[in-house]
């Protein structure tokens, strides 16, 4: 009972040659035998570590008594996307990390047990919460990631009539173009988008705010309050000479190439580079994914990251993931330049070594150049995961709309409240890059201020 | 869906479409880009907007035929369907305040400069424009920039049309003349502008291009389109797409442009093959 039903996985010799999906998921046999190692604790810590505060002992119980569709609506009041966080939310930072049987042995396997019930839904074709958009006051919501997606469905739990504006062609922002398949298989992400579009809420793609539409005209059109959960942004580069190098990807750009474009897929028109040898910047979950998709793409990979190994800002989980998979960890590097070959593709990088110096603000050390210490290390591929900066396209455009010194949107931490009238904000277009789950929960404290702002609206009347 | 009201060949490597997109005929300016999908999982392609119809509903692209999804696009006819068409993208064309302008156009970029150059015209700008071609048969919008521009030059490579020579010999005739120039837009082929500029660098005249770097979401997010411009990285889509000419890295946006050459002329030659050796192949793979 200390230990957890491990999770069953497609082997790392096998799944670093695909792109299918590297966790299978519990059988049923094992998510009742995990379920009934909850303690059910009555003062829930776990509920307390969870963003979108999942009734977790509860649904918990449920699937212990295997009653799976009971376990589906506990989770459904508090998550729009539960197939979605119980395959990407760091749980071992958050619920999981509050687990009393984590004391003396490993925590419940909180993340599993939701996505083994997210999926049994599915499969069982799933019973569809009724269309409940009619008629009601209408709310537009701009960006249809994970922030969206989650105001999106509560206001539509509410009776409203809501409008979800997306930039691209296809709806679900990071969970559709940044996350790849092989850790959250796009036939999930749509199958959650196309259940809240059954519940009510309506899409549409190709529309720019800011651009196509202003959220002005927003207002003029009848809406009386937007949400903005437009994301995080521009990517950031290292600001070291050579980066504009063909062969020199940001993150974004090289994961949208494969997740949206399908560029990896026989068939597809978009091209993507293939190198044999890459580099990964950054520590983040996005350089694992990228350094993972590029290995898939039979490239040799090595992530370097400023930091000492233990700073990785990466899920636990998919550093040994992406360890298993071959892929290679230069800790403690940072990069000078790059230089290129003749035809102007990059040829690798000249590193330098980097030494632990004093603890910063939060904690972690900052890392130092070690005089003299510079290397050349050949690649003919790089990606850049260093983070994000804001998107001027919507501030910009949106009178009134205050920022802060960075860039990002004003909003208030509980309501997402921005300085315009009936205008709410949340997710990384507020906090700058963070967690799937963290833009869900502000998406979700949003729409329940966006309904108190129109009750209040309707009473003042 | 987008629907494509007209379709007119304007000479065999170029196409001018009119497409029914309301939303963005709208808000659509001089300056401003698209993108489109001509099929789903097809691949997102930028295309400066030629010429819009808020009435109508209508914004007109003119395109070359030069990669796999403009020939496709070629092959769409009026009154069919193209999935995804999103804009008006990129910061509009500056305008204010422009008293004396020359223009220079190269090729398809001269549909582009057209909806500039009516623009201009229309809030009196004096506006002369120089347009550069290889051959007679390339020659497009002669008429519409003749109508709007208040002295209008033609150029071809081989002299098939207008005065042979290079736009550039027309440009320092002009700018040599002594007449107030405020502004050169240039509008072409990157090689082209990269000439325009060292030509106007050298004569102190602040010139405008306009880029057309590979890009996929068009909205700052993806940073393929980054170039650079007086040192420091800038992105054509949300920076953009026009720029200080005499401040961009001519030679860094040209190589960039070739990133992906190799592997589509890869993939070209592969599809060729197959076609060259028909039903073969897959006969002999069972």
């Amino acid at each position: 009972m200390r230990t957890r039903v491990a999770m069953p996985v497609q082997p790392a010799d096998r799944r670093r040659k695909n792109f299918s999906e590297v966790a299978l998921g519990y059988t049923r046999e094992q998510a009742v035998t995990e379920a009934r190692r909850c303690l059910a604790c009555k003062n829930k810590p776990c509920v307390a570590g969870c963003p979108v505060g999942i009734d977790i002992p509860s649904f918990v119980a449920k699937i212990a008594e295997e009653d799976f569709d009971g376990a589906y609506d506990i989770l459904r009041a508090s998550t729009q996307l539960p197939a979605v966080c119980g395959r990407v939310c760091p749980q071992e930072t958050q619920c999981e990390a509050q687990c009393v049987r984590g004391i003396r042995g490993e925590a419940v396997a909180i993340g599993s047990l939701e996505r083994f019930i997210a999926d049994d839904h599915a499969r069982k074709g799933g019973n569809f919460p009724s269309d409940r958009n009619s008629g009601g006051r209408k709310i537009a919501v701009i960006g249809s990631g994970p922030a969206g997606l989650s105001c999106a469905g509560v206001l539509c739990d509410q009776g409203y009539d809501v409008t979800v504006l997306e930039a691209l062609h296809e709806p679900g922002g990071v969970l559709t173009y940044g996350i790849p398949e092989f850790r959250l298989p796009k036939k999930i992400v749509a199958r959650e988008i196309d259940l809240l579009a059954r519940h009510g809420v309506k899409i549409r793609t190709n529309e720019v705010v800011g651009k196509t539409i202003l959220v002005e005209e927003l207002f003029a059109n009848g809406y009386e309050a937007v949400f903005i959960g437009s994301g995080a942004g521009l990517p950031r580069f290292l600001d070291v000479p050579g980066e504009n190098l063909k062969g020199v990807y940001s993150a974004n750009e090289y994961l949208t190439r494969i997740n949206l474009m399908k560029a990896n897929e026989e068939g597809s028109s978009t091209p993507v580079y293939r190198g044999k040898r890459t580099l990964v910047f950054g520590g983040g979950n996005v350089a694992m994914d990228a350094a993972r998709c590029a290995r898939r793409m039979g490239s040799e990979v090595t992530v370097v990251y400023r930091r000492s190994e233990k700073d990785l800002p990466a899920r636990a989980e998919e550093v040994l993931h992406a360890k298993e998979e071959g892929i290679e960890f230069l800790c403690l590097a940072n990069p000078v330049r790059f230089y290129g070959d003749d035809n102007g593709y990059v040829a690798g990088a000249i590193l330098q070594e980097m030494m632990e110096g004093p603890k910063d603000a939060d904690g972690r050390s900052k890392p130092i150049p070690l005089y003299d210490s510079a290397f050349s290390f050949d690649a003919d591929m790089v990606v850049v995961a260093v983070g994000t900066m804001p998107n001027p396209i919507l501030t910009s455009a949106t009178h009134g709309l205050a920022t802060d010194k960075r860039g990002v949107i004003r909003a208030e931490e509980e309501s997402g409240k921005t300085s315009l009238d009936g205008v709410f904000a949340g997710g990384d277009a507020v906090t700058g890059a963070a967690t799937v789950i963290l833009a869900m929960s502000a998406g979700k404290r949003a729409a329940y201020a966006i309904n108190r702002y129109l009750r209040d609206k309707e009473t003042d009347k | 869906m987008y629907r494509i009201l007209r379709k007119e060949i304007l000479n065999p490597q170029v196409i001018r479409m009119a497409i029914l997109a309301p939303a963005v005929a709208r808000k659509a300016q001089p300056g401003q880009f698209v993108i489109l999908r001509t099929y789903r999982n097809g691949e997102r392609i930028p295309l400066t907007i030629a010429d819009y119809d808020r009435e109508e509903g209508s914004v007109t692209i003119i395109f070359q035929k030069v990669g796999a999804t403009t020939e496709e696009l070629a092959r769409i006819s009026e009154g069919e369907c193209i999935p995804d068409f999103v804009g008006p993208l990129g910061r509009p064309t500056e305008t204010d305040g422009l008293r004396n302008v020359v223009i220079v156009a190269g090729g398809v970029g001269s549909a582009i400069a057209y909806p500039m150059a009516k623009k201009l015209a229309e809030q009196g700008t004096n506006v002369r424009t120089i347009t550069g071609y290889r051959s007679r048969d390339l020659v497009i919008l002669e008429k519409e920039f003749r109508a709007c521009s208040d002295e209008y030059h033609l150029v071809t490579d081989d002299g098939s049309a207008g005065n042979k020579g290079l736009v550039t010999d027309a440009l320092r005739t002009i700018l040599q003349s002594g007449d107030p120039i405020d502004q050169v837009i240039a509008i072409g082929p990157l090689v082209m502008m990269k000439f325009v500029c060292q030509l106007t660098r050298e004569l102190g005249v602040k010139t405008i291009v306009s880029m057309n770097p590979v890009m996929i979401d068009g909205t700052g997010m993806c940073g393929g389109c980054r170039l650079t411009v007086g040192g420091k990285t800038r992105f054509a889509c949300v920076d953009g797409p026009e720029f200080d000419g005499n401040e961009v890295d001519f030679p860094e946006a040209i190589s960039r442009a070739s990133m992906y050459r190799e592997l589509e002329r890869g993939e070209h030659e592969k599809t060729c093959r197959l076609f060259a050796q028909g039903g073969e192949i897959a006969l002999c793979k069972q």
